[in-house]
């Protein structure tokens, strides 16, 4: 057996000596780029704005809505990126609400001290909860963010002295807004402080996954086995997401119990937890604008058909739930790409 | 030369089964280290066991004399030891280049940075094209990787793997399920690897292991039969015995 001594001598030639075949040069804008607001970005932050004006009367949906997205964007973050899934997240949202709830009930009312508040809870509980929903798969998984949620609900079931159990934490009063917005009887200073709280955090969550650690995070669902052949810690890397998805959806509650100065037991319900999936699923995971819209499209469609028909408007929205799921999985966002990549062809034949 | 990945006495069971039976393998700097024998043989398990995939049940792995036996699959990459899969696994849904960047991020340490975007890291993504460059994949790198044929995603496997800039780098029948014609221009690519980069080969196609190793350790029900040159191999009755007599006829 003679081995070439061609192959020999190339194997010698240090990797970067070696020229190209091709002389086209990479085209590397399109990654270079990815993190760049778009078009269709600020036409769709223009929303809120128009929202305000033409349903000046429908403030307090419209910041339940803003409030909603949030808790949205919370999930998107660790089932959409990094595709843990999840039954039990309103256990961070009720967190978060009582949170601020009683922060706010026994003496510090100022708003923006009450989310800090609600989101150091949810972020220490997320973390520690952490370790137990990622030891498992995606069954154990449900199982075990059902399981915690469902603790949790009973606790503030039971701990009426503290709760108010299922009547409610009463006496919720807040302060000013940056010492100067009163919260007021129309809802104004509620909706923009939700919008805004909103827009902010979007934005923060928009610079995480357009970074390493998002892309990351994006690499563990698309083939959690690889993650670790390129040297990324994916447990860490899990624990990390699934601590700030609790943080976010803990800063959702707070801002629900501010805008209400009221909790209610169901911020920790099941329902609470399956409804913000359906959500996610609806708009389309994975590209946060997909939880704002499927939010959007939710909560409005709840609105009326719960009007139109207020016993049996659920039928509709499973119907819309499961023709999504069989004819467009990736949900609003996924018929709008295909959309629009049929009309970028269709524009340069 | 010294070895920079050794095991010592690797025990891997399977309840009963040993899977590996008391492996003691030096791997030599620089060496291009092919490790065959027959399907069944405990090749796939011997690489899961360097890398950390495995836990071995008992024995010890040594990279550039560091006792790794206890540490995880990145932490091993981290000091210089790379894969490649048997079977695919790539990043479907990123590009090309996408995927690579990230590979680059991570071994650059910026796997944690969530502030800063990736479009930012441009050192990375001129790392990450030079690479592709060289590995004539180019001309495909804002390509979905799932749109790619077949052949081309078995380089992007090689792409993955030396963006961590291994010293040491497994290949895992890096052209199984490759078309002839392609494998051979796969083999190429991989012949012109810089000779610095330790490599161990697991690979089917005797032709290639012959034409390509310095060493080949020929592994028989999870045991090590013989390690030798490549002309010793060839001529080893034993060797032709359990293995090559059937494959290569002669």
């Amino acid at each position: 057996m003679v081995r070439e001594p061609a192959l020999h001598e190339s194997m010698m030639r240090p990797l970067a000596a070696q020229a190209p075949e091709s002389t086209v040069a990479p085209d590397l804008a399109p990654l270079r780029r990815a993190a760049a607001w778009r078009v269709p970005e600020v036409i769709f932050w223009l929303i809120p704005l128009i929202a305000y004006f033409l349903f000046p009367k429908s403030l307090s949906l419209l910041s339940q809505i803003a409030i909603t997205a949030l808790f949205a964007l919370s999930i998107d973050l660790i089932l959409g990126y990094a595709g843990i899934v999840t039954l039990g997240h309103a256990a961070f949202f009720g967190l978060g609400a009582y949170a601020a709830g009683l922060l706010a009930k026994y003496g510090y009312g100022d708003p923006l001290l009450g989310l800090a508040f609600a989101a150091a809870v949810a972020t220490a509980v997320g973390f520690l909860t952490s370790f137990l929903v990622l030891r498992g798969t995606d069954l154990t998984r449900l199982m075990v963010t059902l399981g915690v949620a469902m603790m949790l609900f009973e606790a503030a079931n039971k701990a009426t002295p503290f709760t108010g159990g299922v009547d409610g934490l009463q006496g919720v009063e807040m302060t000013r807004l940056l010492g100067v917005f009163g919260f007021d009887l129309y809802g104004k200073t509620a909706y923009w402080y939700s919008v805004a709280v909103l827009f902010v955090l979007f934005w923060v969550a928009r610079r995480i996954v357009h970074s390493p650690f998002g892309m990351s995070l994006r690499g563990i669902k698309q083939n959690v086995a690889r993650m670790p052949a390129i040297g990324a810690p994916v447990h860490g890397r899990l624990v990390a997401v699934y601590t700030l998805g609790a943080a976010y959806a803990g800063v959702a509650g707070a801002l629900l119990t501010q805008t209400t100065q009221f909790v209610s037991l169901d911020v920790l319900a099941f329902t609470r937890s399956a409804e913000i999936m359906l959500m996610l699923v609806l708009g389309g995971t994975g590209c946060l604008y997909g939880a704002l819209i499927g939010t959007i499209v939710f909560m409005t469609a709840h609105h009326f058909l719960s009007d139109l028909n207020p016993q049996y408007w659920q039928f509709w929205l499973g119907a819309a739930l499961v023709l999504i799921v069989l004819f467009a999985r990736d949900g609003i966002m996924g018929i709008a790409q295909r959309l629009q990549a049929r009309l970028a062809r269709r524009a340069t034949p | 030369m010294s070895a920079v990945l050794q095991t010592r006495n690797l025990v891997k069971k399977f309840g009963a089964f040993a899977a590996t039976n008391d492996v003691t393998l030096n791997i030599e700097h620089g060496a291009r280290h092919a490790l065959i024998g027959p399907n069944g043989a405990g090749k796939t398990t011997l690489i899961n066991l360097l890398t950390g995939f495995l836990e071995p049940t008992a024995g010890e792995v040594f990279l550039k004399g560091y006792n790794v036996t206890k540490l995880a699959q990145h932490q091993r990459v981290k000091r210089g030891l790379a894969r490649t899969f048997q079977i695919n696994r790539l990043f479907a849904d990123m590009t090309v280049l996408e995927s690579v960047t990230m590979a680059v991020c991570e071994r650059l340490g910026f796997g944690w940075n969530w502030w800063r975007p990736v479009g930012r890291h441009v050192a990375a993504i001129d790392e990450a094209a030079d690479l592709l460059a060289s590995l004539r994949l180019i001309d495909v790198a804002n390509e979905k990787t799932r749109n790619l044929a077949y052949g081309k995603q078995r380089l992007i496997e090689i792409a993955l793997a030396l963006a961590a800039k291994p010293q040491v780098l497994l290949l895992d029948e890096p052209a199984a399920g490759v078309p002839t014609g392609e494998s051979r221009e796969l083999f190429e690519t991989i012949a012109r690897l810089p000779h610095d980069v330790t490599i161990l080969l697991i690979e089917h196609d005797m032709d290639l292991v012959f034409r390509f190793a310095d060493r080949i350790s020929v592994l028989v029900n999870g045991a090590l039969l013989t390690e030798d040159t490549p002309e010793a191999i060839a001529s080893d009755k034993r060797v032709k015995e359990v293995y090559l007599g059937e494959a290569i006829h002669g």
